[in-house]
């Protein structure tokens, strides 16, 4: 098996140690929890309920590590969702994400509790900090995870990847380095429910932290003024075809209560903002609904929204590549039908108000 | 004042459409497939480049991988950049993203006195995002990843980057050296230059350097460097779509739609 031959190697080379090794690790599923401004960012609880899953299978415990200034009544939440532990280090230093505060304090924690497995969010800051500290800990990482399982004789985790565009998957691990190191994409788990009721510790952890081991200050922090598609469930975009008309979209979006997006080429004319282009040089999206006006269907374009429940397609072009990534496909002017479309949804809730 | 001296850490991928899996032998099959800059590459190089233009300085390219990568390249000296440096190795092959950053990270102190290296957000082919804190972590110097704007105070040898996270941004300043990662499309990277193009090709615009002519650990390369290895592989499941037409008058058609979408939010 291919499997074994690659192990095999493995264990007979002399290759890369990481700080602690699975002799020495402690059977736990340590989860980052990110907090910004004092409350929790929701992919930590949902891997919170994804590590309970796992730890209850083979009977370990899960662990959330919390840093942050001022944050202790968040650790009960933790509980709530799922922790055994919760290793809380407060500091006015560590009242921003900074890599050089965080890492610090994380990696002394990492070292002190040994757990077998480490996870984070997939977002800005989960990996900053995780592709730090996997060096750091010559520890192997695997990225952006979209599904997670513990081998139950072994203790290892199997990390499902994709690659390529969502193209390719790939199943990673890293069997003899510890801390097996994971982060995850936001949405991939469900949050499990919360028990007010649960039982847990609360462990203070000390940060050993001084202003002259921090290079790097964060200035300002702006959140709220920028979009977020990845989060719409009713999304429609327009392309090329539909030349720079958004205010005809943003009509139908608001009438749906979703969000525009767009392709490359108004976003490279000036038509909308850069934030909103939607592909595999922009934001991927997992919308309930994608309605796609004008779009011939480029590949790069097309990864951002193959994860739809329901791709709507309209475009002027019978031959358009978009309509074999479509479930519903209209051969016509975006101009004519998306108007109608408003119409009718207004008209329709008149009638059912 | 001595001159800013910039490194575009750029890697050659296959096209993400063109690549399949041979499920037999759980390998990739990359044979049929054309290659390509990674995109994400492209807007850190154009960061890169605009950072020359407005404070002067050089900006070289540096990848790992095998020879052909010497055929795409170029395409960064035609855009403005003035040096390639490929890590070209048997003994890097097998790399995961520790191995990678190693060995990246050993070519950069083998360029010497960099200030400023910038890398794409991910590559289209693994999508890690882990190699710009990696390369930082093993020089042991600042990061900051997510960067969509970044400008330079000389007088304190610090850059301001804005930086993207979740519903927003942050402004952050940090002293060189820094490894800046660079948020996918947030810029738009110039066309090739035809005036460059012809010069770009040539040969002496690529300095190759082997596992030998580096200070490198045979324990931290390639497969003994890398603690990950890939147990299974297989071709993403496509969605099965629809297909099917409506056709009508606008009205009919609107109707029609209004009918799927208020069963499907």
């Amino acid at each position: 098996m291919a499997r074994m031959a690659l192990l095999w190697k493995r264990l007979m080379t002399e290759n890369v140690k990481s700080l602690f090794g699975v002799d020495d690790e402690a059977k736990a599923i340590w989860v980052f929890l990110e907090q910004m401004g004092g409350s929790l960012e929701g992919v930590g609880l949902e891997l919170l309920a994804q590590g309970r899953r796992m730890a209850d299978d083979v009977g370990w415990q899960v662990v959330a590590l919390l840093l942050g200034d001022q944050i202790g009544h968040l650790a009960k939440e933790a509980i709530a969702y799922g922790a055994d532990e919760v290793w809380l280090a407060e500091h006015s230093l560590l009242k921003d994400y900074t890599v050089d505060a965080y890492g610090g304090v994380v990696c002394d924690a990492l070292m002190k509790g040994k757990p077998s497995v480490f996870l984070a969010g997939a977002t800005p800051n989960g990996r900053d900090l995780l592709g730090r500290l996997a060096v750091r800990m010559r520890a192997g990482l695997t990225a952006d995870c979209t599904d997670l399982r513990l081998i139950a004789d072994t203790g290892v985790v199997i990390s499902e990847v994709t690659g390529f565009g969502g193209g390719i998957l790939a199943l990673i691990e890293a069997p003899t380095h510890r801390p097996q190191m994971s982060t995850v994409r936001p949405g991939v788990f469900p949050l499990g429910e919360p028990d007010a009721s649960r039982g847990g510790h609360v462990i203070d952890f000390q940060a050993l932290l001084s202003e002259d081991m921090l290079q790097t200050e964060v200035v300002e922090t702006v959140v709220g003024a920028g979009v977020d598609l990845t989060q719409v469930e009713a999304l429609v975009i327009g392309g090329r075809g539909i030349d720079g008309n958004f205010d005809m979209l943003r009509e139908l979006a608001d009438a749906l209560g979703g969000d525009i997006g767009a392709t490359r080429p108004p976003v490279d004319d000036g038509y909308i903002k850069r934030e909103r282009q939607i592909g595999q040089t922009g934001v991927v999206c997992r919308p309930k609904v994608a309605i796609v006006c004008g779009v011939s269907g480029a590949f790069h374009f097309v990864v951002g929204i193959q994860d739809a429940d329901t791709v709507i397609a309209i475009n002027t072009d019978p031959e358009a590549p978009m309509f074999e990534f479509a479930d519903y496909c209209i051969v016509g002017d975006a101009a004519e039908i998306v108007p109608a479309l408003t119409r009718a949804l207004t008209l329709e809730r008149v009638l059912s108000a | 004042m001595p001159e800013l001296k910039i490194v575009v850490c750029m890697k050659v991928v296959p096209k993400p459409e063109e690549v399949g899996v041979d499920t037999e032998t759980m390998r990739l099959d990359r044979e049929n497939a054309r290659s390509e800059m990674n995109p994400p590459d492209m807007n850190a190089l154009e960061m890169a480049l605009d950072f020359k233009d407005r404070y002067g300085g050089s900006v070289d390219i540096l990848s790992m991988g095998p020879p052909f990568f010497s055929d795409i390249l170029p395409v960064g000296l035609a855009m403005g950049a003035n040096h390639i440096y490929l890590l070209s190795d048997r003994g890097f092959g097998g790399a995961d993203t520790l191995a990678t950053t190693y060995t990246l990270a050993q070519g950069i102190r083998k360029i010497g006195d960099v200030d400023l290296i910038f890398c794409g957000e991910e590559s289209s082919d693994g999508a890690t995002g882990q190699v710009p804190p990696g390369i930082a972590e093993w020089l042991n110097i600042n990061q900051i990843t997510m960067v969509n704007r970044l400008d330079y105070d000389a007088k304190r040898k610090m850059v301001r980057g804005q930086r993207e996270i979740p519903g927003g941004h942050q402004i952050v300043d940090t002293p060189l050296p820094s490894v800046i990662s660079v948020a996918t499309a947030s810029n738009e990277p110039r066309f090739m230059d035809y005036r460059i193009k012809p010069s770009a090709f040539e040969d002496d615009r690529i300095t190759t350097w082997a596992a030998k002519d580096m200070d490198v650990d045979p324990g931290l390369i390639g497969e003994p460097g890398s603690p990950t290895i890939v147990s299974g592989l297989d071709q993403a499941p496509s969605r099965e779509r629809r297909m099917e037409f409506i056709g009508g008058t606008p009205e009919d058609i609107a109707l029609k739609l209004a009918e799927i979408l208020e069963d499907r939010l």
